[in-house]
């Protein structure tokens, strides 16, 4: 996958509970957990419905739309790749689907951006020892 | 009989040291826990419960500070829910002497945060293989960023400024001059605080805690026990703990943990917020006072701005908060818990010199733990000296 912003992440610690969001990035998706018992979509994935305590979980493909809910443009952090890509947009965006997930907001001149803002899923492909399709889902404007 | 008013604070002691390459973490809580013994008029033989947490103790560590101490408490308890847990120690070792299984209890803290050069703010992160960082990490949360999350939203949602934020540096500042201990006491202005670079947006470095070494300890006993003892008991008449989240993608980042923990412990102590004289209140960044005053009750949510800014926290004013100049001035050795109690205590005691605040009777102390907007704790305590 092309990463057409060149902000980069690192690479994604994916347990069997959370891979279907970062294998789903993979494919250019936003992949969410359903309850197929009560209906819940909730993030972040795990491997059981917070409401029912089921492992009766569906995952479904988002539509990848969302709004900035709130961000911050961080100017500090030693840490790489980050401290090398300063500064960068930290966000909550809210998808349409309900759930907020923490993410980067790409592809901007981070003064330009606003809280209600629309926003659109944007991946990144993340090098990986055993060459596994996963990408980290992050969000560019609408 | 409730637990409400039968367990005191009987010794409290705030190292002195801001700066110490020479000490472990371990050394320093075994310094605090001979000055909070004194303080009490008791001894290391008379401790059977120990609480403690730190920035390097392991998932064991308690046990390994009973060796270093040469203890076999009856009691341990190695909580750590961030920088709260010396606040949530508090009332555990309440409940734990109330239901009669132990007497005294040491609580300890010990910290060499700034002489190992910890980066705590933004120096966390990259690339790690636990569960809990495993959405944060990829995406470069920083702490600051955490709480910066909940600014950003507070000043578009309420209309919040800058300024109003820097009035809780310039007021923490202001009692630091006062405070002989603390570390930084040069007074600053709403400008310095606006000039300062900015870390995370909205957030200036001077919204920011500073980071230093230091430590401290806490005695827990009966009142009953208490009232024997050489210092005027400390009686705790209230207590609440509660933790928030990402609610699987449905947080409301305005509420914070303080609205549960702050509710259950005045309804414990029975008092109203009118009734309180002085707040201590994490002050992780100044973001956090203005959203803990707010969910604690003090003012409307969406009002703390306004309620921050006009003197009220200040020495002087209606409620002053952080007397010895909180984390953004005194100390903050990574976590910070644990000094709220003390200056509570001292407060209440009336021990304060120049930064005391007159007729102090009844205080109300709130620790935040973790990250504002991402996942953290609360613990509140209402102490005072009347039950």
């Amino acid at each position: 996958m092309t990463d057409t912003t060149g902000f980069n992440h690192p690479t994604p610690y994916a347990s069997w509970e959370t891979r279907g969001w970062w294998e789903g990035a993979g494919r250019g998706e936003i992949v969410l957990q359903r309850c197929t018992s009560c209906g819940l979509v909730q993030h972040k994935p795990r491997a059981i419905c917070v409401k029912c305590l089921t492992d009766t979980i569906e995952h479904f493909v988002a539509s990848g739309r969302g709004t900035i809910h709130t961000f911050t443009v961080t100017h500090q952090n030693g840490v790489p790749p980050f401290s090398g890509q300063l500064p960068y947009v930290l966000a909550y965006v809210e998808l349409e689907e309900g759930p907020r997930v923490l993410t980067n907001v790409v592809g901007a001149d981070p003064a330009s951006l606003a809280i209600g803002q629309a926003v659109v899923a944007d991946f990144a492909s993340t090098p990986r020892d055993d060459d596994e399709a996963i990408a980290v889902p992050r969000f560019r404007p609408a | 009989m409730t637990l409400s008013g039968a367990i005191a604070v009987a010794g409290v002691y705030e190292h002195p040291t801001r700066w110490a390459p020479d000490k472990t973490e371990f050394q320093i809580m075994a310094e605090s826990a001979k000055g909070a013994l004194d303080d009490a008029g008791l001894t290391i033989g008379d401790v059977d419960a120990l609480f403690a947490a730190s920035m390097t103790m392991s998932g064991m560590g308690i046990v390994d500070l009973a060796e270093y101490l040469d203890l076999k408490p009856t009691y341990l308890d190695g909580t750590n829910i961030g920088g709260s847990s010396f606040v949530a120690h508090v009332a555990h070792a309440a409940a734990a002497i109330h239901a009669g299984m132990c007497e005294v209890a040491l609580v300890l803290y010990g910290s060499t945060a700034a002489s190992n050069a910890m980066a705590i703010g933004t120096g966390m992160g990259g690339e790690r293989r636990d569960p809990a960082a495993s959405f944060s990490a990829p995406y470069g949360m920083t702490t600051v960023g955490s709480y910066a999350l909940v600014a950003q939203l507070h000043q578009q949602r309420f209309g919040t400024t800058s300024e109003q934020l820097a009035e809780i540096a310039v007021t923490m500042r202001h009692h630091a001059s006062l405070n002989p201990n603390a570390k930084m006491r040069t007074p600053i202005t709403v400008d310095d605080v606006l000039a300062s670079r900015i870390i995370s947006e909205p957030l200036h470095l001077l919204d920011c805690c500073i980071i230093s070494d230091g430590g401290g300890a806490v005695v827990v006993t009966s009142a009953e026990r208490a009232r024997d003892l050489p210092k005027a008991p400390v009686l705790l008449l209230g207590c609440g703990e509660s933790v928030a989240h990402q609610e699987v993608g449905r947080q409301d980042l305005i509420t914070t943990a303080a609205r549960q923990s702050g509710g259950k412990a005045f309804a414990m102590a029975g008092v109203t917020h009118d009734d309180i004289d002085l707040c201590m209140i994490y002050d992780s960044f100044t973001i956090t006072v203005l959203a803990t005053l707010e969910n604690l009750g003090f003012c409307k949510v969406g009002d703390g701005g306004s309620f921050v800014s006009d003197g009220r926290i200040r020495l002087g004013g209606a409620l002053p908060v952080n007397p010895d100049g909180g984390g953004l001035s005194s100390n903050h050795p990574g976590m910070r818990g644990i000094f709220l109690v003390i200056e509570a205590v001292k407060q209440l005691r009336g021990e304060c010199d120049a930064r005391q605040v007159e007729g102090a009777q009844l205080a109300c102390v709130h620790g935040t733990g973790g990250t504002l907007g991402v996942a953290h704790s609360g613990a509140t305590l209402i102490l005072g000296t009347e039950p």
